[in-house]
């Protein structure tokens, strides 16, 4: 059993996105989150201070632990963001700009 | 990054309802089925809240109540929302989040603007006016710290549901749920049914906490008969629950792999000799729901302790603003339910100069008093271990967007002389991030010993600095054809 055979699900036709440069495919209306979590990843923030791995922990918008970025964008919250057709997702170090 | 306003028709007095769950759904058939019209504004790409919060539509399920509660009161308050859309008497502005709600100086050309940012990208705002406010914000969860607690695939209770019911996807292959509270067990359940290995439901409340308050739970056997359900699908799924118990440590290097858990003892401290180490690759971990006051804090509204007040029509004691749901106090969808129902009647009937007649809404009324009641016994039952902040290491992170540990919160107590919640923060960052202390307060007040008071969020969100700066001095005018 996995959820999607639980709900009956017949999703539209998958999507690739890059996630730090390989391909992993998508279901379409998944948040960046859910297509990481289905492809076995948890991590992709280093933090600000100790570069420790982060990924989702409330799920819902609130705790800014999931921020990634996606097309060259950092601190989108991967929990709330929609996966697009050929995203590209890279694990965010620090605050995500160069500095 | 514009300013770009939204407009109601203008026939009927407008109440600009704030949260698309069970409350807010409840409010906008109330008040759209009784002269005026409802603009129902929610963060999310579909309606529902996060309790009927719908799997994506890409995703085709075609058996969605497989990962709920309570689903034919959703088709209901569905079909509802659909025939006053149709018939337009309520507009729906999904993927809007709500930063601020202004009273306006002038009434005139209304008395309040909702001002939400467009998402996914949330880089532009608009501007929403109404007659009046109906907040139903909802509630986020409580999760005390834990040494490991920030490991990858520690996630909370409601997070792992929430992409479970959106995403259709789990978090990983073998979960531990715990914590307290009434929610770890749909969680448990839900994970278990969709196919995740659930290794144990680690719930602090000990047996002789239940049967103390074997009355108060006696007097709602809807709820009894609720918590038989979940018991008997734990059994079924093969699923150990260890009452009286709670999380130690969870381990692991890059992620998650294992947790260690052990009982309880009558001082609350951990009993020596009974810890155990549960593999796994997932921790569901929640202590309860903190309700999202932040929009009311901003308009004004009084607060009781972590909720917003409200009187027996719903009405906080800003003139023209509601609120119902989690907002008010935490107690389930039923009471979200019909403090929404009334809430809706409340705001229609005022806002048209009429005076409400609270008989009108009596089944409402009986079934708000009971579900208080019973979550005010709950209450009782359901507590984090006596002790949880001794459990803290020095070396624990508390505050996770800033990465303060227990140790520098401690300092600041003992050798700097911090004696309130706020010291604390400006002595050491924690609650300074991007959340704004809402995932660390209560774990930064247990282990500073400060009592948990609720921050001032303005705005209640992150706003682009150029949306802010794009905001005229006044309200938008009119339009011509007003």
């Amino acid at each position: 059993m996995n959820p999607l055979e639980l709900a009956r699900a017949h999703p539209e036709a998958p999507f690739t996105v890059r996630f730090d440069g390989r391909e992993i495919e998508a279901l379409p209306g998944r948040t960046i989150a859910a297509v990481l979590w289905s492809a076995g990843i948890t991590a992709w923030r280093g933090t600000r201070g100790e570069g420790q791995p982060r990924g989702v922990f409330c799920g819902i918008g609130v705790c800014f632990d999931c921020l990634v970025t996606v097309n060259d964008r950092p601190n989108q919250r991967a929990c709330l963001t929609p996966a697009t057709p050929g995203a590209d997702i890279r694990t965010q170090e620090g605050t995500g700009h160069d500095d | 990054m514009t300013e770009r306003a939204t407009l109601p028709p203008p026939t009927r007095p407008d109440l600009a309802v704030i949260g698309a769950g069970p409350a807010g759904l409840a409010a906008t058939l109330a008040g759209a089925a009784r002269g005026v019209h409802v603009t129902l504004i929610d963060s999310a790409p579909q309606p529902g809240g996060q309790f009927y919060r719908q799997p994506a539509p890409g995703l085709g399920a075609r058996r969605p109540r497989a990962l709920h509660h309570r689903w034919r009161t959703w088709e209901r308050l569905r079909t509802g929302l659909d025939a006053h859309l149709a018939a337009g008497r309520v507009t729906l502005l999904s993927d809007r989040h709500v930063w601020c709600v202004e009273r306006n100086t002038d009434p005139s050309p209304a008395p309040f603007t909702v001002h939400a940012l467009l998402g996914p990208a949330q880089d532009e705002s608009v501007a929403i006016r109404a007659d009046g406010v109906l907040l139903a914000t909802g509630a986020y969860e409580k999760v005390l710290p834990f040494p490991g607690w920030t490991l990858p695939g520690v996630v909370t209770a409601g997070g792992a549901q929430a992409l479970l019911k959106g995403g259709l996807v789990l978090p990983g292959r073998t979960a531990v749920v715990a914590g307290t509270g009434p929610l770890l067990l749909p969680v448990a359940t839900g994970l278990a049914a969709a196919g995740a290995t659930v290794v144990a439901l680690v719930e602090s409340a000990a047996p002789k906490d239940f049967a103390q308050r074997a009355r108060v739970l006696a007097a709602a056997p809807d709820k009894l008969a609720e918590g038989a359900g979940y018991a008997a699908q734990l059994v079924r799924h093969g699923v150990p629950l260890k009452l009286g118990h709670t999380v130690l440590e969870a381990h692991g290097g890059e992620r998650l792999e294992s947790v260690t858990v052990a009982a309880l003892g009558p001082d609350g401290r951990p009993v020596p000799g009974t810890a155990r180490r549960l593999p796994c690759d997932t921790l569901a971990v929640g202590h309860g729901l903190l309700p999202h006051t932040d929009l009311a804090d901003g308009l004004g509204c009084r607060l009781d302790g972590p909720a917003v007040h409200v009187d027996d029509e719903q009405r906080t004691d800003v003139p023209g603003v509601w609120a119902a749901g989690e907002a008010t106090g935490v107690g389930g969808a039923v009471l979200s339910l019909a403090e929404g129902h009334i809430a809706g009647r409340s705001a229609a009937a005022r806002l048209r100069g009429a005076v409400p007649d609270p008989a009108e809404w009596a089944p409402a009324d009986r079934a708000r008093t009971r579900s208080r009641a019973f979550f005010d016994g709950l209450d009782g039952v359901y507590a984090p271990p006596a002790r949880w902040a001794e459990l803290v290491t020095d070396e624990t992170v508390v505050c996770r967007c800033e990465e303060v540990t227990a140790g520098a919160v401690r300092e600041a107590v003992g050798s700097l002389g911090a004696g309130d919640l706020r010291t604390v923060k400006l002595l050491t960052r924690a609650g300074m991030g991007w959340c704004q202390g809402r995932m660390c307060e209560a774990g930064v007040a247990g282990v500073a010993g400060c009592a948990p008071v609720p921050a001032r969020r303005l705005p209640a969100r992150p706003v682009p600095l150029g949306v802010l700066a794009a905001q005229p001095d006044r309200p938008p005018p009119p339009p011509p054809d007003r």
